[in-house]
């Protein structure tokens, strides 16, 4: 069996604050196959977004382990990570393309060809006409699809998505889920997708990894036995429901 | 509105404020030293023992020189306090203490250090419209998303690029804003020094006016230093526009 493109175990994270100590999240132990899409679900305060940021080294486990790429497919951090917030967080005096480049000028990554990239994006999430609108002049779906282009510019390995649709409506959520799943199955990317909505995460995950708040931590892992590519008629299968189902239980609601 | 319409109220209401002046000279009684007509005050331009130019000249040196020496350091302060927490923390105490002094109450002391002339003037207008500037300006600096900066560190990127690229731009709505402010402020400051102890420009020539009750003259006077603020605050607009507006980049 090949190795896992991220894997982690055992993972925790605590937090000091004078002479008191926090636990942050704890028992954090994960399986990510190389261009495979992993959900991470739950509460508030369940310690997911902690996940991603150690994932993208913005902050340090304080015990477990921590592995990400393979001697076939070696992961360099910084140049291999794409992050996408709830936030679409553009900059609002760039173009969209501008707004694009951003991790490649922080790379210092060859301009010409990075902006033919950042324009092959915009195409890929439907913006090629507004490569040089303000990002005020787009709606919060179309923007959000501006920073999931931005997270593939320099062409990471891994991208990391916390709440990506957490801010956008019912419909253009589900419109960007199909989206999502297009843009993984043709850029076979790597992703990690944090999210509240347990649906979301049963939809667009190969797995989906379940975490509890109080104490926060990883409580189970499902792995989603759907048909590809999925379409939203997946949602309302019975297999569907019986993996919603089981999360909804192991969260305690119901 | 369009744009032409607005600048045709705004000229109508600029014209009519003139009107309404000249109507109350010509419909009143009032004596020309308290009231003179619009004309009046305008003839007093072509009065060559006014030396007009010197004294305009000279304030707008102050208040230019000392706007753009507040400007400068506010930025550079500001940039500096947000790279610096420290240096936030000990300076910034004091700085909102010496604000609390009137700058007018200091402009004595800068005349005894700086002497007469141009440069005190200067100083008094720097003072004075330096604070708002370096307020303004960090708090810009600081005011960014949190999540922008984990972007861009997920990029190992460094703090210069951070500050070039997501700092230094969204600052500039804050900049503008407390430039805005400054540029009436040292209108202010440079006639206050003036008024305390100068030979030339149009505060000092107020002065001189006043006690020849000559109020034509200062009405003239009041209105070169109205033109020349309202030169500083366009140029400042025109800036702002370039650099912030066009791009829509709003607060």
């Amino acid at each position: 069996m090949t190795r896992p493109f991220v894997r982690l175990v055992g993972v925790t994270k605590t937090y000091h604050a004078g002479a008191q100590e926090f636990l942050a999240v704890r028992d954090v132990t994960l399986d990510v196959e190389e261009g495979e899409l992993v959900s991470i679900v739950g509460p508030s305060g369940c310690g997911k977004s902690t996940v991603l940021s150690i994932l993208a080294e913005l902050q340090a486990a304080s015990g477990g382990t921590v592995e990400i790429g393979t001697p076939d497919s070696p992961f360099t951090p910084g140049r291999d990570v794409g992050m996408v917030f709830q936030k679409a967080l553009l900059l609002k005096w760039r173009t969209i393309i501008d707004n694009v480049m951003l991790p490649a000028e922080i790379l210092g990554l060859p301009r010409r060809a990075s902006r033919e990239r950042a324009r092959d994006l915009l195409e890929m999430v439907g913006l090629s006409k507004f490569a040089d609108a303000y990002p005020q002049q787009l709606s919060g779906g179309m923007q959000q699809r501006a920073s999931i282009a931005r997270a593939l510019v320099h062409d990471p390995k891994l991208i990391l998505m916390d709440e990506p649709f957490g801010a956008l409506d019912a419909l253009t959520r589900e419109r960007m889920n199909l989206e999502l799943l297009r843009i993984w199955r043709e850029s076979s990317k790597t992703i990690l997708f944090v999210t509240h909505g347990i649906q979301e995460a049963v939809f667009l995950g190969s797995k989906v990894a379940v975490m509890t708040a109080g104490p926060a931590r990883m409580a189970a892992q499902f792995e989603i036995d759907l048909p590809e590519p999925r379409t939203l008629d997946v949602k309302t299968t019975e297999k569907f429901g019986n993996y919603t189902r089981e999360i909804y239980h192991l969260l305690g609601m119901h | 509105m369009t744009l032409l319409s607005r600048y045709l109220w705004a000229t109508a209401g600029l014209s009519g404020f003139v009107v309404v002046w000249w109507l109350a000279t010509v419909m009143t009684d009032l004596p020309a030293y308290l009231l003179p007509s619009p004309g009046a005050a305008l003839a007093e331009i072509w009065e060559p023992s006014y030396n007009w130019g010197t004294h305009i000249w000279a304030t707008t040196q102050e208040i230019f020189g000392g706007y753009v020496l507040a400007v400068v350091i506010g930025v550079g302060l500001a940039v500096l306090f947000s790279w610096l927490p420290a240096l936030n923390a000990a300076l910034m105490p004091l700085l909102v203490v010496l604000n609390m002094v009137p700058k007018v109450a200091m402009a004595p002391l800068f005349i005894v250090w700086l002497g007469f002339g141009i440069v005190p003037n200067m100083v008094i207008a720097f003072t004075i419209c330096f604070f708002p500037i370096l307020l303004t300006t960090y708090r810009g600096l600081l005011e960014v998303e949190p999540d922008l900066i984990n972007l861009v560190k997920s990029l190992k990127a460094n703090r210069w690029q951070i500050f070039l690229k997501i700092q230094l731009p969204g600052s500039l709505p804050y900049l503008f804003s407390g430039m805005k402010v400054a540029a009436v402020l040292a209108v202010a400051g440079a006639i206050v020094g003036e008024f305390i102890a100068s030979q030339k420009g149009l505060g000092y020539f107020l002065l001189a006016q006043q006690n020849a009750l000559n109020t034509s003259a200062m009405m003239m006077a009041l209105a070169f230093i109205t033109l020349i603020g309202v030169a500083l605050y366009g140029l400042v607009l025109g800036l702002e526009y370039l650099v912030v507006t066009r791009k829509g980049i709003g607060k």
